[in-house]
């Protein structure tokens, strides 16, 4: 039987209650949403602490999706299913319903959140790649009400680790909305149904007569941060889009990514896959773009 | 500490430990071993079981998380002796052999047909891709949903039939 190691369970009432009680206990709690990585690293004792704070009942505070017209806010106690099921995401960023299609499984999708899943911060996790794509910021509250933003670079500190201090908490997330033509998508190779990610990556196209005013490629499993890769976007701006140079842009997503060979497969076949997945996903987010 | 939740309409009150989860209270603490216990890591689902109406992995879920929620088991699903349609489905259609994943496989089906009364077999296999059957190769359980769709739909028009 896998259980976790003795801890004491409280409950969170609000976002600050929360942050007070992680004032208090510091780095011996930590906040558990969905649970479906903590419990399971918590099982296997890999992860260990005093304090549990469940946020469950913040889902009524930071469970939103809000679309203005130069951003989207998505809150961190959002669900998987909510933002599968999300027809204003799907209007202006279908790249998040590829993504949660291949999360895990529905069940599973019924108790994960946005905020669980980038704070887990695992090189392999999709949504970190999904935000890098879009170039989203992170919200992160403190002790006194204070607020600060970070960017997904600056989130990432390393695998399983991000800028979110002991006393504070993830909110939101902020994705910026351009005023162009904007298409994007996500693809995964994995070895079993909702599975982790073999290797994935997401693409966003901005087009502005029929020119690609801007481009991003976000790629998952294949270093040990999600990684965007500013080359491809520099190579891209300016450019009509056609096969070449979604070639180019695969090209230099092999040659700019780090992974590692193990039991999903080897250091070549990843570079591969991120070559062929970052053309197909530019591929597709073209033809949304121009849709 | 102390746990109160209400499980298929009866509310229970606990003394457990903080890191007890789920599945464990339903079937050590409450005696509920309808829902069973299998892979421990959320992967194969035989211990779904609904938290407010939604499937739930109750392996992956603390007991103490549902407190003052409502938890519905397999043991909720027939209303007496008379058997909720899915139940019937699965046994009409063959919808398991061993039965190991038969009540976390009903607790899914019955969730999907309460949200589309009609699904396709494509969205039956999605529904349950989180639950491995080792038995049927799934095209029965597919069948079984199937039958308690159809019967559903049969019964719900006899009512208005009749009215």
């Amino acid at each position: 039987m896998q259980v976790p190691a003795p801890f004491e369970y409280e409950r969170a009432t609000s976002v600050d209650q929360a942050i007070g009680l992680l004032e208090r206990l510091g780095s011996s709690a930590r906040l558990v949403a969905g649970g479906h990585s903590l419990l399971p690293m918590m099982k296997l004792r890999l992860a260990n602490f005093e304090y549990l704070i469940d946020i469950n009942d913040l889902h009524a505070e930071l469970g939103y999706i809000r679309l203005s017209d130069d951003e989207v806010r998505i809150g961190a106690m959002t669900r998987h299913r909510e933002l599968l099921e999300s027809d204003v995401l799907a209007g202006v960023f279908p790249i998040f319903a590829d993504a949660e299609k291949v999360i895990a499984d529905p069940i599973v999708r019924n108790r994960g959140t946005l905020g669980g899943s980038l704070c887990q911060a695992d090189p392999s996790e999709d949504l970190s790649a999904v935000c890098t794509t879009l170039d989203a910021s992170c919200v992160i509250r403190g002790p006194g009400g204070s607020e600060r933003v970070v960017t997904m670079e600056e989130f990432h500190v390393g695998p399983y680790e991000t800028a979110v201090a002991d006393n504070e908490i993830l909110t939101e997330i902020r994705i910026p909305r351009k005023s162009f033509k904007v298409g994007s998508a996500y693809a995964k190779v994995e070895r079993r149904a909702g599975d982790w990610a073999v290797v994935s990556a997401g693409a966003a196209v901005w087009l502005d007569q029929g020119r690609i005013v801007d481009a991003r490629v976000g790629l998952a499993a294949v270093g040990p941060n999600t990684t965007g890769i500013p080359e491809i976007s520099a190579a891209l701006r300016g450019h009509e889009p056609d096969e070449s140079l979604f070639e180019l842009a695969g090209a230099i997503a092999a040659r700019s990514c780090d992974p590692a060979t193990d039991t999903r497969g080897s250091a070549d076949y990843k570079r591969h896959l991120a070559d062929e997945l970052t053309r197909r996903t530019l591929r597709k987010a073209v033809e949304r773009a121009r849709s | 500490m102390q746990v109160t939740m209400t499980v298929n309409g009866t509310e229970y009150t606990r003394e457990i430990e903080g890191r007890m989860l789920l599945v464990h209270f339903l079937r050590d603490v409450l005696g509920l071993t309808g829902t069973h216990w299998g892979c421990d890591t959320s992967n194969c689902g035989v211990c779904v079981v609904w938290l407010d109406g939604e499937p739930v992995k109750s392996c992956t879920v603390l007991a103490a998380m549902a407190g003052g929620h409502e938890v519905r088991t397999v043991e909720g699903l027939a209303n007496g002796a008379e058997l909720d349609p899915i139940q019937e489905g699965f046994r009409q259609c063959h919808g398991l052999q061993c039965g190991f994943c038969t009540p976390g496989m009903l607790m899914t089906c019955r969730a999907l047909l309460d949200k589309n009364p009609d699904p396709t077999e494509g969205e039956i296999r999605e529904a349950i891709s989180g639950q491995i059957c080792r038995c049927t190769g799934y095209s029965s359980i597919i069948r079984s949903v199937r039958w308690a769709a159809v019967h559903e739909a049969s019964s719900a028009q006899e009512e208005v039939s009749a009215q």
